[in-house]
């Protein structure tokens, strides 16, 4: 009798999916409530496992709507009689709506994950397709769990410590909720503070000033420069279209001894106008790359009639071209402007005036022991979610503009 | 006609040819140059004449005597300075009886030469006259009318003094071949993380269901954010003390104590009776850098992905092809093209990369590599001449790299 059969795919599938939704609700209630829990991953494991067995015992047609929800509901009896009725490792009565709430969660999950893991598998014997399928099943739902954790996780610290007190974070670490019995004046008060005492307004304004200076110049700068290397016929235009990349592949760090150099002796290391200097230098060549890919797919029939009708080159590429081109300028604009307003290195070299500090230049600021964490991550809020708010407005855009013309370091 | 047509192509890219000379390509080469030259952050101010005034003696009445002194010296210790000048308009009312040594009195000022001074040199300038009526009147009278020195002096950014020092010192050093092995560590594990991360995540959205594009949104989420903002969370996430992963490690018991994870160089680790040391500090900044650019490569491989047919795959369910041999035998091969291109500039940008390690460590733990390097010679240690030689060491392996890659990668649709 051979091995592979559904029922030990049962067995494997409703372990996994038992033990890694336990951790996974266990740490989440920890996070929302504050309070510790223990969650028991064997038990958990076990309990999935008589569930999906319960699951796979019946043939394909059998697995009724009623034989589904005694899976599902095997999973809480199971993980209950095993844990004395602590599901989590703590009384039920300590947060007991969380509780239920994420046991809830932990039974459709496993439910769930079970079902469409043994989805068309029987319970005998299984061939390698059906067996590779249970398997590339469970790894995407790894993948899905893990994926979606390791990416929110960071930026929902982050947003839940700038609404801590300092005397909270050290007490106990793993309380993230947020209490809002304290009034909206604490809850807030980070933020209060990096306003008022600061100086972020004006960082935020400067970033905005700095971005958006950086978006003006490099578009007026690669629009010219991108017409003339897809439009016009020149000598060494093929050369130049192609080494264009290539500028982006000198690191910023070479560039920044000789240029704090210069600039020092120029008077241009900590002002503004070096920043706008130096931003559109590194963006520039990018820009022009993903326009003139842009231009060359416009039809050229449309500026030949132009020019006909007597408008000059210029007035072709302003009355023509750059209409026809909006949705190519507003995704270089938004890559450009994230660019600038992301940019670390030359803020950190350049500036040593507060009062022409960046955001990422102020952030960094506020990274010293005599700043408490919860201003430090406010920073970080602040710093993030303007790009973030962009990002997701537009992001159709930006995902056309990222893949066809590619890159930033 | 064509003529024509290609004046008016450079006349367009002008501006852009300009201004990538002057922040990229010079710069390129002024690193070179810096980085045979024995210069110190602090030799970047140039050595000037500093100046003094003081008013010797209380005038009451007019009348009364006053010596204006001028106390001056050389603020370079080590370069002389030609052509020394000072000069100072008279304030109203003062009359002077004589000029002093070097000085000469003309319309109403003070001018004195001095020829060269040499390093460190002091002298005080005495000027003795007579007040009348109006000086008494003036709050501040020498404030109102201040002194200007000028001299020229030699620049250590443009004189012609060389010196192989600062190779010397980067090479000399067996801090040199450490960091290079970090370096490259970081580099080739942050990529391949990245990449492999990246084909994952692609896998997983590579059909549709609910809930897709907000996922694919989130998933965009650690590329696009401010590269502080993550740096500084993740420092705050791991952190030992109030950090919320130790905290969860130690009181569900994985751990005993809390893991230092940016802060530890190494800890041993035993595997089936072995012991070896990991490089702990060094394998948490490689995760950041695998967490912080999967979303680049997954955003490629899963628009490679959508533009392959399905018709192979329809060939291949038909034969009994299982899932792993789909994957293996038909989306992975053509998948290549794309895989080695992000790999290469992936490789190249990961190799660049300053900001990251320096927020997280900054080159702490077994963690420096040649950027960080950088920084450290050239602005912590403040030998900008140091500093720039570790970069050409960069530059130059970087070109090697490229050339390595563009001679061996196969040749496939461009970016």
């Amino acid at each position: 009798m051979s091995l592979r059969t559904g029922y030990l795919a049962a067995v494997l599938v409703g372990a996994l999916w038992g033990a890694l939704f336990i951790v996974v609700t266990g740490v989440l209630f920890t996070l929302v409530t504050g309070t510790v829990s223990a969650p028991p991953a064997g038990a958990a494991a076990l309990a999935g496992t008589v569930s999906a067995l319960l699951l796979v015992s019946a043939q394909e047609d059998a697995r009724t709507r009623a034989r589904r929800a005694v899976a599902a509901i095997s999973v809480p009896l199971v993980l209950g009689l095993l844990t004395f009725m602590t599901p989590f490792g703590l009384p039920l009565d300590r947060e007991p709506l969380w509780q239920l709430l994420a046991l809830v969660l932990f039974v459709a999950s496993v439910a769930f994950a079970n079902e469409r893991c043994l989805a068309g598998i029987p319970r005998g014997a299984i061939n390698r397709y059906q067996c590779e399928l249970v398997f590339t099943r469970a790894m995407k739902g790894i993948g899905f769990a893990v994926f979606t954790i390791i990416v929110a996780l960071p930026f929902y610290v982050m947003v839940m410590t700038s609404f801590k007190s300092q005397q909270s974070l050290l007490a106990n670490p793993l309380d993230l909720s947020i209490d809002l019995s304290q009034g909206v004046d604490s809850l807030f008060r980070s933020y209060v503070e990096l306003f008022t005492q600061f100086n972020f307004g004006r960082y935020l304004l400067v970033s905005a000033i700095v971005s958006i200076g950086t978006v003006l110049i490099t578009l007026s700068f690669s629009v010219p420069g991108a017409y003339a290397v897809s439009r016009l016929r020149f000598k060494g235009r093929d050369f130049l279209a192609r080494s264009v990349l290539l500028i982006y592949m000198v690191p910023a760090i070479v560039l920044v001894i000789p240029l704090y150099a210069v600039f020092s002796q120029l008077g241009l290391r900590n002002s503004l106008t070096g920043l706008l200097i130096v931003y559109p230098a590194t963006t520039i060549p990018v820009a022009l790359y993903m326009l003139q890919g842009y231009f060359r797919g416009l039809p050229s029939e449309l500026e030949e009639a132009g020019l006909m009708d007597g408008l000059t080159r210029l007035g072709v590429i302003w009355k023509i071209t750059l209409p026809l081109s909006l949705p190519a300028l507003a995704s270089v604009s938004l890559y450009v402007f994230m660019i600038a307003w992301n940019e670390f290195l030359f803020a950190y070299m350049f500036l040593d005036d507060p009062a022409i500090f960046t955001l990422s230049r102020g952030v960094v600021s506020l990274n010293s022991s005599e700043v408490p964490r919860q201003h430090l991550m406010a920073g970080a809020v602040v710093a993030t979610v303007p790009v973030l708010v962009i990002f997701l407005w537009f992001e159709r855009f930006l995902v056309q503009g990222l893949t066809a013309g590619s890159v930033k370091g | 006609m064509q003529r024509r047509e290609a004046r008016l192509a450079w006349a367009m890219l002008a501006p852009t040819f300009l201004i990538v000379f002057a922040i990229v390509l010079f710069p390129l080469v002024a690193n070179f140059w810096i980085s045979v030259k024995p210069v110190g952050l602090a030799d970047l101010r140039p050595p000037a004449i500093l100046v003094n005034e003081r008013l010797r003696g209380r005038p009451e009445a007019p009348g009364d005597p006053v010596t204006i002194e001028y106390r001056l010296r050389n603020s370079s210790q080590d370069e002389e300075i030609r052509n020394a000048r000072l000069s100072a308009p008279l304030p109203a009312g003062f009359t002077p009886a004589a000029a002093p040594e070097h000085c000469s009195l003309e319309n109403g000022g003070i001018v004195c030469d001095f020829g060269t001074i040499a390093p460190r040199w002091r002298e005080s300038v005495r000027l003795e006259g007579a007040v009348d009526a109006e000086f008494l009147k003036l709050d501040d009278p020498l404030n109102a009318y201040p002194a200007v020195t000028s001299g020229d002096a030699d620049n250590i950014l443009t004189n012609f003094e060389f010196t192989l020092e600062n190779f010397r010192r980067v090479f000399s050093g067996a801090e040199f071949w450490s960091v290079l092995k970090v370096t490259i560590y970081y580099t080739v594990f942050g990529t391949g993380g990245a990449l492999v991360l990246g084909l994952f995540a692609a896998q997983l959205m590579n059909e549709s269901f609910k809930g897709r594009g907000f996922l694919r949104g989130l998933f965009l989420f650690p590329y696009v954010a401010p590269v502080i903002a993550v740096a500084f969370t993740w420092v705050v996430l791991f952190d030992p003390f109030s950090g919320m992963l130790n905290a969860l490690l130690t009181r569900m018991g994985v751990v005993a104590e809390p893991v230092n994870f940016f802060g530890a160089r190494s800890i041993p680790i035993t595997l089936f009776g072995l012991t070896f040391d990991f490089p702990l500090a060094l394998s948490t900044v490689i995760a950041f850098e695998a967490w912080r650019y999967f979303p680049l490569s997954f955003l490629f491989i899963l628009a490679r992905m959508q533009s392959l047919s399905s018709d192979l795959y329809e060939a291949a369910e038909m034969d009994g092809a299982t899932p792993l041999q789909q994957f293996w035998y038909i989306s992975l091969p053509q998948l290549v093209g794309i895989l080695s291109i992000l790999f290469l500039l992936r490789f190249i940008w990961t190799f660049n990369k300053f900001d990251d390690i320096f927020l997280l460590t900054g080159g702490a733990a077994g963690t420096r590599t040649l950027t960080v390097d950088v920084y450290e010679q050239g602005f912590a240690l403040s030998n900008l001449g140091a500093g720039a030689a570790v970069a050409v060491v960069v530059f130059v392996l970087l070109v090697t790299f490229a050339t390595l890659f563009i001679r061996f990668s196969p040749k496939e649709e461009g970016l």
